[in-house]
Formats: structure tokens, C-alpha cells, sequence
């Protein structure tokens, strides 16, 4: 075999190898958007529900509540949370989050706020050492398969760092940067802003036409204020499963696209690698043909 | 008398729903029954076993950690951070657990939660082998225990 054909048949198998890693991945990220998805669905009735009694509670309950206060004080500092992946090869999810975490950055900065980054997932964290920028807070290690637990620390961070005093170093805002799971095709980088939380005041008719009636009269147990103080810290940390959860399900989306991308260029560059090779054995074997033809001719005359 | 419809819903699943005649759930400010045709109420959950009479007359136990729950109209909401039906624990473990927990036990707030979150499955998981006693002679899946 010439050397030319060895070349050729080495790369097809190196990219065969390739090929197959990424069908696998590709196999893999589908089976799991399933799963991702059923995740998703099944904390739904929790957080209608969960909405539900705050939207209660907070109707009955005068007075504010130091998490729904539009803090009067001065607005100096904002935390952000920036969810991404731990691993690579999910096509652009990180860094379209990560672009999204950047531009809100720089957003809250010409508002002039100061910003302190909470990061989940190691690109998020990568992003930040390499640039060598400190990080309030960081998590890694689930972001495909984030667990209540998981958003329970991350949500008992951020409420510390908002209900300190900002001259302590306190956040005055808490946005979260997540990617949001529209469908398999379809994923939005989104930002939200979490604390303080916005309590939209209805009249009965707006209420009527959102499918809501007004809510019924409830007895609080121990109190009014006490059921909203222990609710909402619980609704926080509602919002930050959540966006883990569409963040994953929007990973492996991501992540089996690129491998799909990854899979089919890699059948294409087969292809052409083997009409190469092909063509370079055609050369070949005419090429010996000629040689063959031309000994014999050469014999024949000097016969 | 009417039923009630109670849906009982973790964070992250719905662990059960259906019609009930009675639910007995501890708030922080003590037990409290709900029958058909109670007044609106939410009220924060303790750490403590919740008992749902379903309308065929079995007793659901249920182990409920860090939950509130909702009534209105007949609609019961019972939401918690995590919650095991009886039959889902096991009584052994659950009894170690709680020795576990104990004999860790210093006065620390996250230590004594740890201790309430044991003794309270242990109960659930209990109550639930009686049940099975007492109402289901033929089959008696956890007999023994």
C-alpha cells in the first residue's frame, strides 16, 4: 500500500474513533433531557403551590417584609449567580451564560453598583480565576443533576449576603443568571432578579382575569408574619432549584446538540477522507498498470 | 359530609394525592384535625408524622420535614422540603439513624433538628407496620420489621 493510502486510512480511523465518542455523548445528553425534563415537571406543583400561599400570606399580612422591601437605602451592590456546566463540549452553553452574566455586569455597573459574582459549575469558575477575579461564592459538581439540597446552600448564601448591611457587604439586589429550557431546540440565556422580591398588587378584576378569585381568608398559624418569614426564604430557594433544574435540562439540550453537530461533521469528513483514499488507490493501481505496460513494451522491443 | 382532596407535594415530587375524610398534621403550635368544611387555614408544619384517614378508612403516615400546609374549600395542600410516605422507610434504619443521631447529639440546634427528623420517621415508619398489622391480615408486607 503507498504511503499516500496509509495516511488517508489512518485519519479515517481517527476520525471514526471520534465519531463514535460523540455518538455515545449524543446518546447519553437525550436520554438525560428526558429525565431533565421530568425533573422539571415534577417540582411544578410544588412552586404553584408554594406561589400560591406566599401570594396569601402576603395579602393578609400588613406591613412589609425585610425581603419584599425595596430597601430604601441606597442600591450599591448587586449579586449576580451565573450558572454553567462543569464539563465542556455542550456547544456554547456556558459562555452564552456566562456572556449574559457579563453584560448584566456591566449593566449594574453603569448604574453604579458594585457587583459580587456567585458562580455554579466549574466554566463559571474557570472564567473567573483565569481572568483573576475573585468570586463571592462558588458551587461545583452537579450542575447536570442538581439536587433541593444543592439550591438550599446556594440560596442560604445569597440571603445572607442580602440581609447584611451594605456597609457590611451586603448585596442590596440578587439576580441569577440561568439558562432557561424553552424547548429541545430552544434555550434562552435569562436573567432574573430574585431579591427583593416584586409583590404586584391585583385589583379583584385583574385577579378574575388572570384565573385567580381572591384568596380566601386564612387562619395563620402561629401568625401571619411568622408563616411569610419562614415562606419566603423557602420560595428563594424555589427559584434557585428551579433555575438549576431548567439550567440542566438546558445543559444537556446544549450538549447533545453539539455532539449531533460533532457526530454528522465527523460522517462527512469520513466521506471525503475515503473518496481520497479511493482515489489516491485508483492512482495507484493505473500507476502500476502503466509501469507493467510499460516494462513489457520495453521487452518486447528489445526482443 | 364531604371529602377532602389533599395533594401532598415535596419539592421535588408529588409524593401523594386523592380524597380523604380526615388529616391530622402538629403545627408549631400544636396538633390540629382537619375534617371537611374547615375554615381556611395555613400554618407552619413541626418536624412530625402527618396522618391522613383516606376515605376507604386507611391510615396514611407520612414523614414530613420542613413543610407548611394549606386548606381551603376542601382542598388540602400539604407542601414540604422532603417527605416519606411510612411504607417507603425502613425500620431498622430508621431506628439506627436515630441512635446515631442521639449519640452524636451535643445541644447544637442542627444536631437536636437531626434527632426530631429521626424520631419523626421512626414514628411514621411504625405507626405503618401497626397498620399493616391490623388492617391487612392476608398479605402484611413489613411484617416482622
Amino acid at each position: 500500500m503507498g504511503a499516500q493510502q496509509r495516511i488517508y486510512r489512518r485519519r479515517i480511523k481517527t476520525v471514526q474513533s471520534t465519531k463514535k465518542i460523540t455518538k455515545a455523548m449524543e446518546l447519553i445528553a437525550s436520554s438525560r433531557i428526558v429525565k431533565a425534563q421530568q425533573r422539571v415537571e415534577a417540582a411544578l406543583p410544588y412552586t404553584r403551590e408554594l406561589a400560591r400561599a406566599i401570594s396569601a400570606a402576603a395579602t393578609h399580612t400588613a406591613g412589609g417584609h425585610p425581603l419584599t422591601d425595596i430597601k430604601q437605602r441606597q442600591r450599591e451592590r448587586a449579586s449576580v449567580l451565573i450558572i454553567t456546566a462543569d464539563r465542556g463540549l455542550a456547544g456554547g452553553y456556558s459562555s452564552t451564560a456566562i456572556k449574559e452574566g457579563e453584560q448584566l455586569t456591566s449593566l449594574l455597573h453603569d448604574n453604579g453598583m458594585a457587583v459580587a459574582p456567585f458562580l455554579v459549575g466549574r466554566k463559571a469558575v474557570a472564567y473567573y480565576r483565569f481572568r483573576g477575579r475573585e468570586a463571592a461564592g462558588s458551587w461545583t459538581g452537579f450542575s447536570d443533576q442538581p439536587t433541593y439540597h444543592h439550591a438550599k446552600e446556594i440560596a442560604a448564601a445569597l440571603l445572607e449576603s442580602f440581609l447584611m448591611r451594605t456597609e457590611d457587604g451586603g448585596s442590596d439586589e440578587i439576580h441569577i443568571v440561568y439558562t432557561h429550557f424553552e424547548s429541545m431546540v430552544t434555550q434562552v440565556p435569562t436573567v432574573r432578579r430574585i431579591l427583593p422580591l416584586e409583590i404586584v398588587e391585583t385589583t379583584a378584576a385583574e385577579a378574575a382575569a388572570a384565573g385567580q378569585g381572591p384568596f380566601p381568608l386564612y387562619e395563620f398559624e402561629p401568625s401571619g408574619e411568622a408563616v411569610l418569614d419562614s415562606l419566603l426564604p423557602k420560595y428563594v430557594e424555589n427559584l434557585v432549584f428551579t433555575a438549576l433544574l431548567l439550567s440542566a435540562a438546558s445543559e444537556h439540550a446544549s450538549r447533545r446538540r453539539a455532539m449531533k453537530a460533532a457526530t454528522d461533521n465527523a460522517e462527512e469528513l469520513i466521506k471525503t477522507l475515503s473518496r481520497q483514499a479511493n482515489q489516491a488507490r485508483q492512482a495507484e493501481i493505473t500507476q502500476e498498470i502503466s509501469e507493467i505496460v510499460g516494462g513489457a513494451d520495453a521487452l518486447s522491443a528489445s526482443a | 359530609m364531604g371529602e377532602l382532596n389533599v395533594s401532598l407535594v415535596a419539592v421535588d415530587r408529588k409524593i401523594w394525592s386523592g380524597t380523604a375524610s380526615m388529616v391530622v398534621a402538629k403545627t408549631l403550635d400544636g396538633e390540629i384535625g382537619i375534617l371537611p368544611q374547615h375554615e381556611p387555614v395555613l400554618a407552619l408544619l413541626a418536624d412530625s408524622p402527618v396522618r391522613i384517614t383516606t376515605s376507604d378508612g386507611t391510615v396514611i403516615s407520612v414523614a414530613v420535614h420542613g413543610g407548611f400546609f394549606s386548606v381551603d374549600s376542601d382542598h388540602v395542600s400539604i407542601l414540604a422540603e422532603s417527605a416519606e410516605l411510612g411504607g417507603e422507610i425502613d425500620v431498622e434504619r430508621a431506628r439506627l439513624a436515630l441512635e446515631r443521631a442521639k449519640a452524636a447529639g451535643d445541644e447544637s440546634p442542627d444536631e437536636l433538628a437531626a434527632i426530631m427528623r429521626a424520631e419523626t420517621r421512626l414514628k411514621v415508619a411504625l405507626a405503618d407496620q401497626h397498620s399493616a398489622h391490623a388492617s391487612d391480615t392476608s398479605g402484611g408486607h413489613r411484617v416482622g420489621g
